[in-house]
């Protein structure tokens, strides 16, 4: 009997109703299964760190109860294994959320775990580092270090359930090591087991961005065309004993499983197919084939493992100072050359209200804005229509605060002081956090699990000894 | 949907199309390093991709971002490729001032070239 997997959410952001479905689609098939929850970006784990310094009670994903509340009873009532990296820089703290929303839904004896070892922060410095290839930046000073944390792993998630836990709670692992885990445990494969390990792995890599190998993130009307995208399914994946694979997502739900869907999703964020590293296993997706089986059900064949790497990825997370963006809209006739003129006009005042260091990027929304350069050449180079409806936009980053918001309160004074006809201005700024990749060894890493007990549980397990 | 003009093409040079019509594609970012995997709707299609979207034309067609090497992984199997595109993030998630610091519209500027039948 196949083992599934399905996907509740891809990212911190993501729909929060999509578990729904899934779930109903799990309790109807009667199988073994697990539910995974990926919420945790790169950059994610910063949000949350500088989270916790305002509130220590914080540092998890926020919307953690919203995610959980629809499918957690239905899950522990039929053994449907939950697994998420929802716990982010605090998974101690998500635990405590779990145990008393389960208390709450009259579901007190759940067994939660929480996998440590991620968070190295605090020996950092005594680690061996190497930069990871395509790494440019130095590594920051102490002063300005938020966070710091390898990818682990499946072991110590499927060491989570060993110990019998309905819901695994972790920081950072390697996105797909969430749905290798309960393979792991369910079918027992070796952890040397190279070609098994890198199907289990593929299958996380598949599913780990939800609705992206469903219909998400695809649709190009008239080209790609997804029926029902508002309610789009989010992913399933049927897993064998030997490692075979077929997609596919719950009834009644939007969307659509398709070669097409699969092939992208199957590359997505790969380098080099012949080797793409995870902790766990390093996969070969150059002898992968996809096959469409029937509407919305789609298998891959062919996927190859090699020995996992040495190392361990840890991505460092830094104070970058601050971002700024502000934006203002001129439309109809000779609306561009309005625009046009508003960004020469902030360009000339910049040079003498704001100091040098201060970098700024100026796109005509419209004309030419996310493909465009820096510099702004495809603006220039843009064949153009005089009337239209326009946004000029400003971007700016400096250490400093004040020289951003001096940045944009400068477009903000394009309403009184600018072209005829400028409107809509929207301003904000905040901090930036930069990121950087290392390379740590595998043997100074020690990532395990425990049980978590919260104060409530340990009440109940008293009375309960009290009891008998 | 393919574009018009199929008369008197004898005497013309191949009818140049937009990638859009032969492929799709999808886009995905590691810091400043972007992935761009490319697949032909019909295999027919795949050879042409191979001859025509080379490592070459995608660095030029990148070139105003910054882009400094890029290399094509074949994968006959699913009638597609990957490209690997180095520093054309322009800061990536980290430093760009662009609106798309991970470059998810990327893909499409791929699809904008144009192939020879």
């Amino acid at each position: 009997m196949s083992f599934l997997l399905g996907s509740g959410a891809g990212f911190s952001g993501d729909r929060t109703d999509a578990a729904v479905a899934v779930v109903a689609e799990l309790i109807k098939r009667q199988q073994p299964s697990a539910l995974v929850f990926e919420t945790l970006g790169e950059r994610t784990l910063a949000a949350a760190h500088r989270a916790m310094r305002e509130d220590p009670e914080s540092g998890f994903e926020p919307l953690l109860d919203e995610l959980l509340a629809p499918v957690l009873r239905d899950c522990l009532d039929h053994g449907i294994k939950i697994l998420g990296n929802f716990g982010a820089a605090n998974p101690g703290g998500a635990c405590q959320v779990i145990a008393e929303l389960a208390a709450q839904l009259g579901r007190p004896e759940v067994r939660i775990a929480q996998v440590h070892g991620d968070d190295i922060r605090q020996q950092l410095h005594g680690l061996d580092l190497q930069r990871w290839e395509a790494e440019r930046l130095e590594m920051p000073g102490d002063d300005a270090l938020i966070s710091a944390n390898v990818y682990l792993g499946a072991k110590a998630l499927a060491e989570a359930l060993a110990m019998q836990a309905d819901v695994v709670v972790t920081g950072r692992v390697a996105d797909p090591a969430l749905f290798l885990a309960p393979l792991m445990h369910h079918f027992d494969w070796r952890w040397d087991d190279w070609d098994r390990l890198a199907c289990g792995m593929m299958a996380g890599h598949l599913a780990e961005c939800g609705a992206q190998v469903s219909g998400g993130y695809f649709a190009d009307p008239g080209f790609k065309d997804v029926p029902g995208l508002a309610t789009v399914g989010y992913p399933i994946i049927e897993v064998e004993q030997d490692g075979s694979l077929i997609i596919t997502k719950p009834a009644n739900t939007g969307g659509c499983v398709t070669e097409q869907t699969v092939k992208e999703q199957l590359l997505y964020e790969v380098h080099d197919p012949a080797n793409y590293l995870t902790p766990d296993v390093t996969v070969d997706l150059t002898h992968a084939e996809v096959r469409q089986l029937s509407p919305n059900r789609v298998a891959v064949t062919g996927i190859r493992g090699k020995p996992a790497p040495e190392r361990l990825k840890t991505t460092v997370c830094y104070e970058g100072g601050w971002q700024g963006e502000a934006e203002i809209s001129y439309a109809g006739p000779n609306a561009l050359a309005r625009a046009q003129l508003a960004a020469q006009v902030l360009r000339e005042r910049l040079v003498f209200r704001a100091p040098a260091e201060l970098r700024i990027r100026l796109d005509i929304i419209g004309l030419a804005s996310v493909f465009d350069s820096d510099s702004g050449e495809l603006q220039r180079s843009a064949s153009t229509s005089v009337s239209g409806d326009y946004r000029l936009r400003l971007a700016a980053e400096h250490s400093e605060r004040r020289w951003v918001a001096r940045a944009t309160q400068e477009l903000l004074a394009l309403y009184c002081a600018g072209p005829a006809g400028g409107g809509g201005v929207r301003r904000q700024f905040q901090r930036r956090v930069f990121t950087a990749s290392y390379l740590v060894k595998r043997s100074d890493i020690y990532a395990h699990a425990t049980l978590f007990e919260s104060p409530t549980q340990e009440a109940h397990r008293s009375e309960r000894y009290a009891a008998s | 949907m393919l574009q018009a003009e199929p008369t008197q093409t004898s005497m013309r040079a191949p009818a140049s199309i937009s990638l859009h019509q032969l492929a799709h594609a999808r886009a995905g970012d590691k810091g400043e390093r972007l992935n761009v995997a490319l697949f032909a709707y019909e295999a027919d299609h795949y050879a042409t991709l191979l001859e025509q979207v080379t490592e070459e034309r995608v660095l030029a067609l990148f070139s105003h971002r910054g882009a400094s090497r890029v290399r094509r992984y074949p994968l006959p199997n699913l009638a597609g490729m990957n490209f690997v595109i180095d520093d054309v993030l322009q800061g990536g998630v980290n430093g760009a001032l662009n609106l798309d610091g991970h470059g998810k519209t990327l893909s499409f500027l791929l699809l904008s070239l144009e192939v020879h039948l």
